[in-house]
């Protein structure tokens, strides 16, 4: 599959999103950051939110035709250099299994892994922050080792605790809250990750980084 | 002040949304009919996104402990002030200890979903974030971040004086104003998503010419749709990636599930669509276990669309503001 040119599509008419080509990685990431500090500069947007290795723009008022912006979006990429953001690394004692991580089995299942090799591998990396979304004070991290990758349910569980340790995909992420989500949650940890009186109010940002601490494993 | 009288579950405060705080992970929230909230509080002379109580489930009961002008837009719920009919979208005055109930939706020329009690003045809800909307994951905004229950009171805001005082007249509901259906059905205009074409050419066909029924878990959140099963031509595992409600997903199930105002403001699963921003207050006002169908439509007819229902708004606030000053010099 090619993919050298970045895709860019829309959202209705209230945003466009921006796709990075190649694989997930940091110096990828980065670019997305440096792209969104200048986009965000821009008169015709509200917002430039990171994802994952790609970049939502809402628009102030939609544009009556798209390509200039999507030229200028293409143009700033490809001027853009990883812009590192060095941050703080906050540790979270995570439990893993039991009632707290009941799709521990499915990951188990999909991977072929035992609880301890997969305890092992999702607690060895410092995961830095990629973006936040989701839900209030949510981060996406990067860095999941692929051995543990594990598809997103069929469908998505109605209500999940704050503080479930969940992997989608190729990727792994704390919930700051209680909320729907169809990730496989294999363990739990307590944090606050969000207060709206605080300025900013989330606790985390890109370029912060998160390290899982084994703080029990049930079985 | 307004005390709540009914037990009234899922009653939240909402304005017109949270914009500018995504980058925290914070979603719109806001009312799920826009323009129903807007026309609200035009007729009263209020900031159109002065805040409003959004009902969706009924029947309903509050007292006003003071003198207030209100407006009920939304879907008609046969309601009554101390018993007497009042008509829907329309304004009207209560004197201290008035009682307002609201019925469920009737089955009239157009069925709803949601009614919104707007009051003169607003509900006076701190700002939280740039919005009094109600932000239930995370508990903030609104009423101490929750929905609304029985003996909860809300403060009413000033109304200040240089306000254009509220007029006791109706507007006709954009459900009858600009229609729209297809086969009967109330129908929602769609641009296709990034992950359109990854889809099988049969699922494709199917998404535009069959009925969608909204499930009973359907909400606030997202309305998970049912229907033929929606199948991608291969398994797709997507990055994360800011949505905005609206975005229609397809999970692995195959069900598509449109995100709404509570939606999280980012995911993962394929997106085969986005109901344009100007239909999404019809779709708000979509009944559980009713049917809707989907339009594809461009870029160019989107932003018409998108006009066509700002200028009736205008129309509504120029034809209000006329008559209320007419009504000043009699």
């Amino acid at each position: 599959m090619s993919s050298a040119e970045p895709r860019i599509s829309v959202l209705g008419t209230s945003a466009l999103l921006f796709e990075a080509p190649g694989e997930m990685d940091l110096p990828t990431q980065q670019r997305i950051w440096a792209l969104a500090r200048e986009a965000e500069t821009w008169p015709e947007l509200r917002e430039a939110v990171p994802g994952m290795n790609n970049l939502l723009l809402s628009f102030v008022e939609p544009p009556r035709r798209l390509d200039a912006i999507q030229e200028r979006l293409v143009a700033a990429w490809q001027a853009a250099t990883p812009l590192p953001l060095g941050g703080r690394v906050v540790e979270l004692p995570v439990v893993y299994g039991g009632e707290g991580g009941p799709h521990m089995a499915d990951v188990i299942a999909h991977t072929g892994l035992d609880l301890d090799e997969v305890v092992a591998i999702h607690s060895a990396p410092v995961y830095p922050v990629y973006a936040l979304g989701s839900h209030p004070g949510y981060c996406y991290l990067g860095g999941m080792d692929a051995r543990i990758t594990t598809p997103r349910r069929k469908v998505p569980v109605i209500r999940i605790p704050g503080g479930a340790v969940s992997i989608g995909g190729a990727q792994t992420g704390v919930s700051a809250s209680d909320g729907p989500s169809g990730w496989n949650t294999i363990g739990t940890t307590s944090m606050r990750f969000f207060d709206e009186t605080h300025d900013p109010p989330a606790l985390l940002k890109p370029g912060d980084s998160i390290a899982f601490r084994v703080a029990g494993v049930i079985r | 002040m307004i005390t709540i009288l009914s037990d009234s579950a899922l009653a939240t405060v909402q304005d017109l949304g949270r914009t500018g705080a995504l980058r925290w992970g914070v979603g719109s929230a806001g009312a799920m009919d826009r323009a129903a909230l807007t026309c609200g509080n035009l007729l009263l002379g209020n900031d159109e996104g002065a805040a409003a109580i959004e009902l969706q489930v009924f029947p309903f009961e509050a007292c006003f402990e003071g003198e207030h002008h209100f407006a009920l837009t939304g879907a008609d719920c046969g309601a009554t002030l101390n018993g007497r009919p009042l008509l829907p979208w329309m304004a009207g005055r209560a004197d201290p200890g008035g009682v307002l109930r609201l019925g469920p939706p009737a089955n009239s020329r157009w069925r709803g979903a949601r009614a919104y009690l707007c009051v003169a003045g607003g509900i006076d809800v701190p700002i939280v974030l740039g919005s009094r909307s109600t932000q239930l994951r995370g508990a903030f905004g609104g009423l101490e971040g929750r929905t609304l229950r029985q003996g909860d009171r809300l403060l009413v805001g000033a109304a200040a004086d240089e306000r254009p005082r509220p007029v006791e007249i109706g507007i006709l509901p954009p459900a009858l104003a600009l229609p729209l259906e297809r086969d009967g059905l109330p129908a929602l205009r769609v641009l296709p998503g990034a992950e359109y074409e990854a889809f099988t050419i049969a699922s494709r066909e199917a998404f535009w010419a069959e009925p969608w029924r909204v499930t009973p878990q359907s909400d606030r959140y997202g309305f998970r749709l049912s229907g033929p099963p929606l199948e991608p031509i291969a398994p797709m595992e997507l990055r994360s990636h800011g949505i905005v409600p609206g975005v229609i997903q397809v999970p692995h199930g195959g069900q598509p599930i449109v995100q709404m105002c509570d939606a999280q403001p980012s995911g993962g699963y394929p997106k085969i669509g986005t109901v344009i921003d100007a239909d999404l207050w019809r779709l708000g006002q979509a009944p559980i276990g009713s049917r809707i169908r989907f339009i594809e439509t461009t870029w160019a007819d989107a932003l018409a669309a998108r006009d066509e229902l700002i200028a009736w708004m205008a129309d509504v606030r120029r034809l209000l503001d006329l008559y209320r000053a007419r009504s000043w010099s009699r």
